[in-house]
């Protein structure tokens, strides 16, 4: 069994919350009492079919404006995987939830209104898949049956989405096109008849069988170290253990280590689960290592291969998406958090906004707005471990922290 | 189809992913606290807890916020388990802020002291300066807790603001907050009933004996089973039945609903919930008080 993440991405009123609720539905995931609760609402707004927006439209807010306003997430499960859905908004304001919903997904699904083909929002979803590396994308035309299911509209709306893939750089991501009604159930689990033209996979059937390899792991084995574990009991009395979640690959007994930043050499002795002994650690693994040299470790150390060193370095330049009301300006100072470390770091210098609707860059820039994307260098008070996002999502990226608010402010992949 | 048995590679990465978060609560703040409520959720937390940090002891306390409505075989549960496992504990009781006036008592048919316990634990984590509350809850739960975050920021009042959350990206985990105000945490928020129960069953974790099938005094209300008992406001022609049943969720006597059921091991508990088609807060009295009671509750510092 597999876990799939999947962010889904569409504008007000494309049908966004009606294809999850259809998902849900007729995977028989919407147990009876919910089921009961969606109809009643339905009968009380006078509705003539189910309204399935509202199995995930949590806040009061939402279900009063009949938007979605914050990520949410859905869970279902098939013979075969367990989904996990990101519901993020489609509305400009909230390109951040779009992007917080994306980087925790290995697939996307983009949502486009039949009867009005691709937009400027259109432009901005793919953009966003393409910045934080979505390995496949679901273009996903969806309220085919008030277009009378035709070709033409689904050949017009692919041969539009097609030139906007032309511009892209991740040039290695899957796209697929899917033509359905989330309303009528067209395609979404059950294939449709209304469209004999089409005669590629429903959107579940095309999901199931999506490559399982888990994105996040490829690159080099790194280990952030995020606690101490010291017992200072009678049985383990000199017990130093190193608290951490293995990335990019696998760490084994045995293994030459170097301990950053401090770049002393070891060698890993143990690798403990909860009481258990394993020789080796595979990623994503939540263990506790100990090193054969008695060294100084604390949290924000990294342990990585010898001879498999990231950069080592007070600054980096990334593509950041900013996310907060307050600007982001020259010489601003802020937390970057990677991973478990925090620096201080100070905006060295804005190099140009990427207008995330493939219409080009923005020179001269002097700060940065919600929601704007820009390519910016950061010099940090004290080095950190990085690799490039493009060859580690993992160690490749990291939030930005508002010294005086502590909320999140932006995120970053760094080039 | 919905609900298949899951092999353990589902189950090892939520579990992963929760002794990342334990870890990183005990790493980001000074005074972390794990809620207690002696339900099967909070039995889980308890396990990921001493897992993340083995061989050391888990780092912080836990803390029961007793309604004084509950069903006995919890608390003593709670004791044996908190003897075992060398861990501490802390109980503050919902009887305290009725005496001292600080709440009152709810009375008549649907009466229950489960929206009182929040009181308690405000004044709870203000006399402790709790930094930190681990809680058990769900994304999948119910729709308002899909949208809460797994570090969410609670101000000094203990209110969700939840238009205004913090994105949370990757799994990096912003713990930075201002003097006075604290953050609930949820290791568990990726799972669904079916993943707690199918841990519970691999862990061979013990649970309270009023979550399989036996024999209790019921009555029925509402198409829902209330238990017998004297903190249940029952009306004189309500009928008391006697008839195997378990518990699904296990909260305050007055707000948790029980089902039929022969499922007597944890094998058979999850075969049952694999094949049910009433969902887990589908017995929560407190929950079918309106469309948007959980997200109401949350605001004023729910669980």
């Amino acid at each position: 069994m597999e876990v799939l993440k999947i962010a889904t991405a569409g504008s007000v009123d494309d049908g966004k919350s009606t294809l999850i609720g259809r998902i849900l539905y007729d995977t028989k995931s919407l147990t009876t009492d919910k089921l009961e609760a969606i109809e009643k609402t339905s009968k009380q707004k006078g509705y003539d079919y189910l309204d399935f927006s509202l199995a995930t439209d949590g806040l009061v807010a939402e279900r009063e404006q009949g938007i979605t306003i914050d990520v949410a997430h859905i869970y279902f499960s098939t013979a075969k995987k367990s989904y996990i859905i990101a519901d993020t908004p489609g509305h400009v304001e909230y390109t951040r939830n779009m992007v917080t919903g994306a980087s925790t997904s290995q697939a996307s699904i983009i949502l486009i209104d039949a009867r009005k083909g691709v937009i400027e929002q259109t432009n901005r979803h793919f953009f966003i898949n393409n910045l934080l590396r979505i390995k496949d994308v679901v273009v996903t035309i969806n309220k085919m049956d008030l277009v009378d299911y035709s070709e033409d509209v689904y050949n017009k709306i692919k041969a539009d989405f097609s030139e906007l893939m032309s511009k892209r750089d991740y040039q290695d991501q899957k796209i697929t096109f899917i033509p359905v009604s989330a309303l009528k159930g067209d395609n979404v689990v059950n294939r449709s008849n209304k469209m004999p033209w089409y005669t590629g996979q429903s959107l579940l059937e095309h999901l199931e069988e999506l490559d399982k390899k888990d994105i996040f792991n490829i690159g080099t084995p790194r280990f952030p170290v995020q606690y101490v574990i010291r017992p200072k009991t009678e049985e383990f009395h000199d017990f130093r253990g190193y608290a951490g979640k293995v990335y990019g690959g696998e760490l084994s007994v045995g293994d030459e280590v170097v301990v950053l930043p401090s770049q002393t050499k070891s060698k890993i002795k143990e690798i403990y689960f909860y009481n258990e002994k394993f020789q080796t650690a595979s990623r994503r693994s939540s263990v506790t290592i100990t090193l054969e040299n008695d060294i100084n470790v604390s949290r924000g150390d990294m342990i990585v291969k010898d001879g498999d060193l990231p950069t080592i370095d007070k600054q980096f330049t990334a593509n950041i998406c900013w996310m907060d009301s307050t600007q982001l300006t020259n010489g601003g100072k802020y937390i970057v958090q990677h991973g478990v470390n925090k620096v201080l770091a100070k905006v060295d210098k804005i190099h140009h906004k990427i207008n995330p609707d493939y219409s080009g860059i923005e020179e001269n820039v002097t700060g940065l707005n919600v929601n704007d994307i820009a390519q910016v260098t950061f010099k940090l008070n004290k080095p950190i471990f990085y690799d490039q996002f493009k060859n580690h999502r993992t160690n490749g990226s990291f939030i930005l922290i508002d010294t005086q608010t502590n909320s999140t402010v932006g995120a970053g992949f760094i080039q | 189809m919905s609900k298949m048995k899951k092999d353990t590679y589902h189950i090892n990465s939520l579990e992963n992913e929760a002794i990342y978060i334990m870890r990183e609560v005990a790493a980001q703040f000074e005074k972390p606290v794990l809620l207690f409520s002696g339900g099967k959720d909070s039995i889980t937390l308890v396990r990921l807890a001493v897992k993340a940090f083995y061989p050391a002891k888990v780092p912080f306390p836990l803390m029961h916020i007793d309604t004084g409505h509950n069903f006995p075989e919890t608390i003593e549960f709670r004791d044996k388990l908190v003897e075992e496992l060398g861990l501490e504990l802390i109980v503050r009781h919902v009887q305290d802020s009725i005496d001292e006036g600080k709440v009152k008592e709810e009375s008549g048919k649907y009466s229950s002291r489960n929206s009182l316990q929040t009181t308690t634990l405000l004044d709870a984590i203000e006399e402790f300066k709790f930094d930190a509350c681990i809680g058990g809850a769900r994304r999948d739960e119910e729709k308002a807790r899909a949208k809460e975050r797994i570090f969410s920021v609670r101000d000094d009042f203990g209110q969700w603001d939840e238009k205004n959350q913090r994105p949370e990206l990757f799994d990096m985990l912003n713990g930075q907050i201002h003097h006075g105000q604290n953050v609930r945490v949820f290791p568990i928020s990726n799972w669904t009933e079916l993943d707690v129960w199918s841990y519970i069953e691999k862990e061979n974790i013990e649970i309270p004996s009023i979550y399989f099938a036996h024999k209790r005094k019921v009555f029925l209300r509402d198409g829902l089973i209330w238990s017998h008992s004297e903190f249940v406001y029952q009306e004189d022609d309500e009928e008391v039945l006697e008839r195997m049943v378990r518990f699904r969720t296990v909260g305050d006597m007055s707000c948790t609903a029980a089902v039929f059921s022969e499922a007597t091991d944890i094998a058979s508990v999850v075969r049952e919930i694999r094949d049910s088609t009433i969902s887990e807060r589908g017995a929560r009295i407190d929950d079918k008080r309106s469309d948007a009671a959980m997200e109401k509750r949350k605001q004023q510092g729910y669980f």
